[in-house]
């Protein structure tokens, strides 16, 4: 027992040290593949660390200071959901931890006034309530793959979660672009400072300010990807392999969506991303409640 | 025990008469301190005498024969005042509804069967959070009513000064409901709920304007539809089952499957509550003072519906009247988030979400399992604290800048900060992840999957999504940049009120483990029987630890940041920037003022389009139900 607390403890702290380098790591190899696709040389893969370096050592020019304060907490509360999923706890939890950490990016983003970081702001709260729903449908996915939502009782299931839940998956997959605000669903902010909002949410981010975001997205992707791993982990150890070549299959697809696709209007976007999840969530959940 | 109680549910009648009479106003506030005071005292000692026996009691008031008279009589009164008050309104067919109830009521019970209910009053766990919420939330509105309803009067000088009956309606109020949540017998428990529908009724017309009559007689006739049901219920229940007793209705319910009195009932707290598609009557009364928004959104009135509810819910899980409750419930709870999105008047969001959180009680009181009335309960609780102090902030608010408009509060942590941080602890209360209302949303979601139930897990998934985006909004609005310093007009025990229900949530918050434990799980055993912790001892650890951390990480990365240097500048606005933030210069070179709105989306979400299907929906679903209930009993 106590065993077993000190080993999701030290998950917890693996993922506390690690998930910002295996998310930088993936946010350089996104950059890569992302410049080939468009027959670009595109940076070295630890691009990404050189810029959040550089970041950190640039004069923090800021509008309102309280913003610096809102986007801590909300690296603290990404850093906590987490931990809290792969520590073992209970998935919903960790959902809503995520939920709150959204919040505090919106409240450091709106303390400006600035005009682009509010239609930022507003349009990233849409693209909130628009995968919301499937985000949360995922837990219960699990749950009534497993019986649990508790993390560490679902990854000793025998037969992965995929098995049930296919539709849980491709909905959650889905409003993955959204919540990786990559294209078609790159409304609130993109990579890319020449948009109409500029660079939306993150218009008057500098210096330190910005280098939290960035590490506080790492950490969330790679808690996002841990999710579409647990769908493919079973008590074979053998199944960690495969969610590994699941998580990688889907990055790609993300990057080779961003690549192909332009940017939509937010009404399209509520109407695509609860479209999908009624279909494929809804449909999945009732047929898993009717077996 | 019996004494005690006689005196909770008979001082307010008695206590009434004070601000009726004096017309002093220093005299009258004092008299509605005082009054409030005693109240509260006599709820708090008879909840904590009831704590130190434990269990459930069973007994008569002294003089109950006395009083069995005083209550039919009151029939008529109530009855009379609403005949008259409909004629001279030119309303008069709503007091048919009036007539034929009580009608119905005094013809079963004089010369029907002679039955009998037992004892009167029941004091169990439901009854005790009750007295709680309603003795200390409500007293409490009434302490800020005093202040309120005095700059009111200053600022609305057309509006008639009816202060002392706006008085006396309260404490009416709190008499009814201590005996409404104490009352077993039904003919006392319709009693009591007719008096809180003739109360609101009349609380709603306070400003006596065409618009405030109209509401207040929506309200009514709402109100009293749902009053006839319980009278046909009654009917049912004297000639059918041969019982005044609530609770052997309920036990029937259950075991042998007699749905038609619950039926009744539950179409009765449907309407109390709000629900589509009785919504309409809760919108309405946000015309009244704002204190009587307050009482009849948080402690009163509408946690009746819902005390019903949850009364009834061991007898309506797996039948066709839970069906019908959780389907309204979660499908309002869906709607009317989805309405809220579209307002910008800060009242109107706050009535949205009332409807909205009502839907999810409802819908947990009607699956009918341990862990959704668990999630009820709390609900209940955190709903009554957190939305009593978001009216009376709202309230506060409006009476100081002249607006109550969500886009006038622009950087209100800044121009009043003693305000905007009662309306973020609020907001808070209402939606943040570690408080009340997700964790008992959690709670609600496990049950709904245990049930099963796709529609409901799906309700419940999007009409989360929604309640974040309203809340979030209103929230990000009172952090913006602002300059503007005015003068906080609110008064001293408005204060008093609102810090005492901050303080209260937090505690409610910090102690949310032990209420749990020591509460309502004793509740649960009271009610199902069996005890079970609902959510286990590491979740909760974990949720105290999150609470924690929503308070003090930001405090924590506050000192951490104070001491970083930074250099200020002005807002990117495309080069445009005045220098002030606040202006920019347009294409034709001259300075404008740079104003930044919410969300509001109102051809997706606005009353025209969404109000109107909701209320053919409820009604589709309520009039479907009925008819297969009512005709599986024939």
């Amino acid at each position: 027992m106590v065993e077993a607390l000190w080993g999701r403890i030290g998950m917890m702290a693996a993922y506390a040290v690690f998930a910002p380098l295996i998310g930088g790591l993936l946010d350089g190899i996104d950059r890569k593949i992302s410049a080939r696709m468009q027959g670009r040389r595109g940076p070295c893969i630890l691009q990404p660390f050189y810029d959040v370096a550089k970041l950190t050592k640039k004069q923090l020019l800021s509008v309102n200071k309280f913003q610096l304060l809102m986007v801590m907490s909300y690296l603290f509360f990404v850093m906590l959901s987490g931990a809290l999923f792969f520590g073992g706890c209970d998935m919903l939890l960790c959902f809503f931890s995520l939920s709150t950490a959204a919040m505090f990016l919106i409240l450091a983003s709106t303390s400006t006034h600035s005009p682009f970081s509010t239609i930022g702001s507003h349009r990233e709260m849409v693209q909130m309530m628009s995968y919301e729903p499937m985000v949360l449908l995922t837990a219960v996915g699990f749950y009534l793959a497993t019986g649990t939502f508790r993390v560490m009782d679902v990854i000793r299931t025998d037969i992965p979660v995929i098995a049930y839940a296919p539709g849980f998956f491709v909905g959650f997959a889905f409003v993955l672009t959204i919540k990786f605000r990559k294209s078609p669903f790159d409304l609130s902010t993109t990579h890319h400072a020449h948009q109409e909002v500029v660079k939306g949410v993150t218009t008057e981010m500098v210096g330190i300010e910005y280098a939290t975001t960035t590490v506080a997205e790492w950490y969330e992707n790679v808690f996002l990807l841990g999710v579409v791993g647990l769908f493919f982990v079973t008590s074979n150890p053998w199944s960690y392999l495969v969610a590994a070549l699941a998580v990688f299959a889907v990055y790609f697809i993300e990057i080779l969506i961003d690549n192909t696709s332009a940017r939509v209007k937010w009404q399209l976007m509520l109407k695509l991303a609860w479209g999908v999840t009624l279909v494929t969530g809804g449909l999945n959940l009732f047929i898993l409640e009717l077996i | 025990m019996e004494n005690l109680v006689a005196l909770l549910i008979f001082l307010p009648f008695l206590l009434a008469l004070f601000p009726a009479l004096i017309s002093n106003e220093k005299v009258r506030g004092l008299t509605v301190y005082i009054g409030g005071a005693i109240i509260a005292v006599c709820a708090v000692v008879t909840a904590f005498f009831w704590f130190a026996d434990g269990g459930t009691m069973v007994f008569d008031l002294p003089g109950t024969e006395m009083i069995d008279h005083i209550i039919l009589a009151g029939d008529f009164v109530l009855m009379f005042i609403i005949i008259w008050l409909s004629v001279k309104h030119h309303k008069t067919v709503i007091s048919l509804l009036s007539i034929v109830q009580t009608a119905l009521v005094v013809w079963a019970e004089k010369f029907g069967p002679k039955v009998s209910a037992g004892a009167h009053i029941r004091l169990d766990w439901l009854s005790f959070i009750m007295i709680l919420i309603i003795g200390i939330i409500g007293v409490a509105i009434g302490v800020y009513a005093v202040g309120y309803m005095r700059g009111y009067q200053e600022h609305h000088r057309d509006v008639k000064d009816r202060r002392r009956f706006f008085f006396s309606m309260i404490f009416l109020f709190y008499g009814a409901m201590f005996g409404l949540v104490t009352s077993m017998n039904i003919i006392w428990l319709y009693f009591f709920w007719e008096i809180t529908s003739v109360c609101s009724f009349l609380l709603i017309g306070y400003t006596g304007t065409k618009e405030a009559v109209d509401n207040s007689f929506r309200a009514l006739w709402m109100n009293l539809l749902g009053g006839l049901a319980i009278a046909v219920a009654i009917v049912y229940a004297i000639y059918m089952e041969g019982t005044l007793n609530l609770y052997d209705i309920i036990e029937n319910g259950k075991n042998m499957g007699v749905l038609v009195p619950v039926a009744m009932f539950a179409f009765a707290a449907l309407t109390k509550s709000a629900q589509f598609p009785f919504s309409g009557w809760l919108l309405g009364a946000m015309v009244a003072p704002t204190p009587s928004s307050a009482l009849l959104h948080s402690a009163t009135m509408v946690k009746a519906g819902v005390y019903m509810l949850l009364r009834l819910s061991i007898a309506m899980n797996g039948n066709y009247v839970g069906q019908m409750v959780y389907i309204i419930g979660g499908f309002t709870f869906f709607a009317a988030s989805l309405l809220a999105i579209s307002q910008s008047d800060g009242k109107k969001v706050l009535a949205y979400s009332t409807i909205s959180n009502l839907g999810l009680i409802a819908a947990c009181a009607g699956v009918g399992f341990e862990e959704t009335a668990w999630a009820a309960i709390f609900l209940i609780i955190f709903h009554a604290v957190s939305k009593s102090m978001l009216f009376q902030c709202v309230g506060a608010i409006e009476n100081t800048t002249g607006s109550r408009d969500i886009e006038d509060m622009q950087g209100l942590a800044v121009r009043f900060p003693k305000l905007a941080f009662i309306l973020m602890v609020g907001i808070a209360g209402m939606f943040l992840a570690p408080f009340g209302m997700l964790v008992s949303k959690w709670a609600a979601l496990k049950a709904f999957v245990n049930a099963p139930s796709t529609l409901m897990v799906l309700f419940i998934v999007f009409g989360s999504s929604t309640t974040m985006f309203y809340w979030t909004k209103w929230f990000a609005k009172i952090l913006g940049l602002h300059e503007k310093r005015g003068k906080d007009l609110t008064q001293m025990n408005e204060y008093i009120s609102m810090y005492f229900h901050a303080a209260l949530l937090i505690l409610l918050c910090v102690s949310f483990p032990f209420l749990s434990k020591h509460v309502i799980e004793p509740l649960m055993v009271d009610m199902y029987g069996v005890s079970g912790a609902v959510i286990t001892d590491g979740n909760i650890a974990i949720m105290v630890i999150m609470i924690c951390a929503i308070f003090v990480v930001p405090c924590i990365n506050y000192l951490l940041t104070k001491k970083v240097k930074d250099k200020p500048v002005i807002v990117y606005m495309g080069g445009a920037n005045v220098g002030d933030n606040k202006n920019f210069i347009d294409s034709s070179g001259e300075e404008k003022e740079l104003t930044v709105s919410n969300w509001y989306m109102t051809e997706w979400f606005g009353e025209k389009k969404i109000f109107r299907p909701s209320v053919a929906f409820g009604t589709l679903i309520l009039v479907v139900f009925l008819c297969v209930i009512i005709g599986g009993a024939l």
